[in-house]
């Protein structure tokens, strides 16, 4: 069937990503916009553009109607999501679906089974990934689930069925804690939540995010190998590599295979990422979720591997076979991508929504700048406060750093702040140099050295 | 009785309620007082808390729930 005109229901960097991988093939595309993103780079550079609403987010880039009704109105016989907004929305991908628009992504059932964390974590068992220990579903009787924490060792997590994003969770080190706080967690979970339904998970203490990029056109699976981006802060991202430094080659293979197992025990078509715990001590590996979306750190692979992931998931959709085989799938040096966020790192990652001045772009030699910046940019407040991705490759990991800490002093932005600086101390940081870090290493980190991270002291050293 | 004016300091998203499920902070005909929360801005998904400035009683709402706002932007008015 193929795809003639793609409308792009995102903004920002992703959003000219989409539509560069269009252009190259071919493909007219239709960018939305909410009235505060009337002068976006994006809005600019796409073909055609329809206003969907008001700034607020809520009431345009995930207003289902008004993007539906965009759709309807531009022609497009595809949507592309992006991350963030209505990416992995099921209700979205059904009505795209069902309006005989190709959604570029999974069908609305997949996005459901593998959003829900019960359902997923089954798949996954089913297909024999390994899944972080712990109780099979809900917590029935506080003896039996008692012996199974002894069996699976301490610490243990407890967890609120009906929490979410850290919240109702308490960590029990032995089996008196556990007595103790098992039905404390229960009667919690019941007034905060209205529910007070518990499970238990083993707690992996200094555990490294792991995450194998799939593609699968439904009847073909093949993964991009991983991504590992164990430095975050406040559970979101900063940093992301590949290949991940800690893996041998024996547990890659394994970790990448369980990654396609899953993909192919669902059928699954589509861009996806299976995210994994890695613990260093054992050597063991656990799923913990997938996404069914293109994510942020994508160039990372892109740079590994020499894959244009977007333009492969724009073309599954539009029903044509995935273009490579495993076997032609081959690691390529090592690639590092930084989040560079309108944020002031020297006044603890306060939202900087300014205006962008004195633009220099970095380049040379293996490197790759996605952003959606220009001089005299007002960065809208409204949104997430990613504007750029700087993407360094290399052929080893250390040459990989030193050309990020020279692309960084590349960068210039003006009077407004961004994460940068925080980038160029950590490039100089020896654990960082030794790949010695796992999920709760930055912050920590970040307040030691939080007097570094000032522009001055940052990218102009 | 005089008139005064609770504005952004920030731009934003403003909301009434901490969440969609709670109730809002304030209603018309409330009386507040220094330090009250009256609403919150949401700028880049970091949420900060609008405090009244004054003692009062809340006369209206310029801004609506879920409205942009740019800084200096009129939220609340009240009678001091």
């Amino acid at each position: 069937m193929g795809i003639s005109k793609l409308l792009i229901a995102n903004r920002g960097e992703i959003a000219v990503r989409i539509i560069r991988a269009a252009r190259e093939m071919g493909i007219r595309t239709v960018q939305v916009y909410s009235a505060d993103d009337v002068n976006s780079l994006a809005v600019e550079m796409a073909d055609e553009a329809i206003e969907i609403g008001p700034p607020p987010a809520s009431k345009s880039y995930l207003n289902i109607e008004a993007v539906l009704d965009a759709v309807k109105q531009s022609g497009a016989d595809a949507v592309h999501p992006g991350y963030g907004f209505l990416a992995e929305n099921a209700d979205f991908a059904d009505a795209v679906n069902a309006a005989g628009i190709a959604f570029v992504g999974p069908s609305g059932d997949m996005i459901r089974s593998m959003g829900d964390k019960a359902s997923a974590r089954k798949a996954a068992q089913e297909a024999n990934v390994p899944t972080v220990p712990g109780s099979d579903g809900i917590i029935v009787d506080l003896d039996v689930a008692s012996e199974l924490a002894a069996q699976i060792g301490f610490p243990v997590m407890i967890k609120a069925t009906a929490g979410g994003g850290g919240r109702g969770i308490r960590v029990a080190e032995n089996a008196e804690e556990f007595a103790q706080f098992a039905p404390q967690a229960a009667a919690e979970a019941k007034s905060a939540f209205g529910d007070g339904g518990l499970y238990m998970e083993k707690l992996i203490a200094k555990a490294r995010h792991i995450e194998v990029q799939i593609l699968g056109d439904g009847v073909n699976f093949v993964h991009c190998y991983e991504r590992e981006c164990s430095l975050q802060r406040r559970r979101q991202k900063v940093w992301e590599e590949g290949p991940s430094c800690a893996l041998s080659d024996e547990v890659r293979e394994k970790l990448c295979s369980s990654a396609v197992a899953l993909a192919a025990s669902v059928n699954y078509r589509g861009a996806g990422t299976v995210e994994y715990l890695y613990d260093d001590e054992s050597g063991d590996f656990y799923f913990i979720e997938m996404n069914t979306r293109i994510q942020v750190e994508h160039p990372v692979t892109e740079a590994i591997t020499g894959i244009d992931l977007v333009k492969e998931m724009i073309a599954i959709a539009g029903g044509t076979p995935l273009s490579v085989s495993q076997d032609d799938i081959v690691l390529r040096g090592h690639a590092i991508e930084v989040r560079i966020n309108a944020e002031d790192p020297a006044n603890n990652f306060m939202p900087f929504p300014g205006v962008v001045s004195d633009f220099r772009t970095p380049g040379g030699p293996g490197v790759r700048f996605d952003h959606m910046l220009y001089d005299g940019y007002q960065i809208p407040p409204f949104y997430d406060s990613l504007v750029g991705k700087l993407i360094v490759s290399a052929h080893t990991r250390e040459a990989a750093i030193c050309r990020l800490a020279r692309a960084i002093t590349e960068l210039r932005t003006g009077t407004l702040k961004t994460t940068a600086p925080l980038f160029a101390a950590l490039a100089r940081d020896p654990k960082v140099q030794a790949g010695n870090f796992h999920t709760k290493w930055l912050e920590p980190w970040l307040e030691e050295n939080a007097h570094t991270l000032s522009d001055d002291e940052g990218t102009r050293s | 009785m005089s008139k005064s004016e609770i504005k952004s300091p920030l731009p934003g998203v403003f909301y009434r309620s901490s969440s969609p499920e709670e109730p809002n902070y304030k209603e018309v005909g409330d009386t507040v007082k220094v330090g009250d929360v009256i609403g919150l801005v949401e700028v880049m998904k970091t949420y900060t808390e609008v405090k009244s400035e004054f003692d009062g009683t809340i006369t209206s709402f310029a801004t609506e729930n879920e409205d942009a706002i740019m800084p200096g932007q009129v939220l609340v008015e009240l009678e001091t």
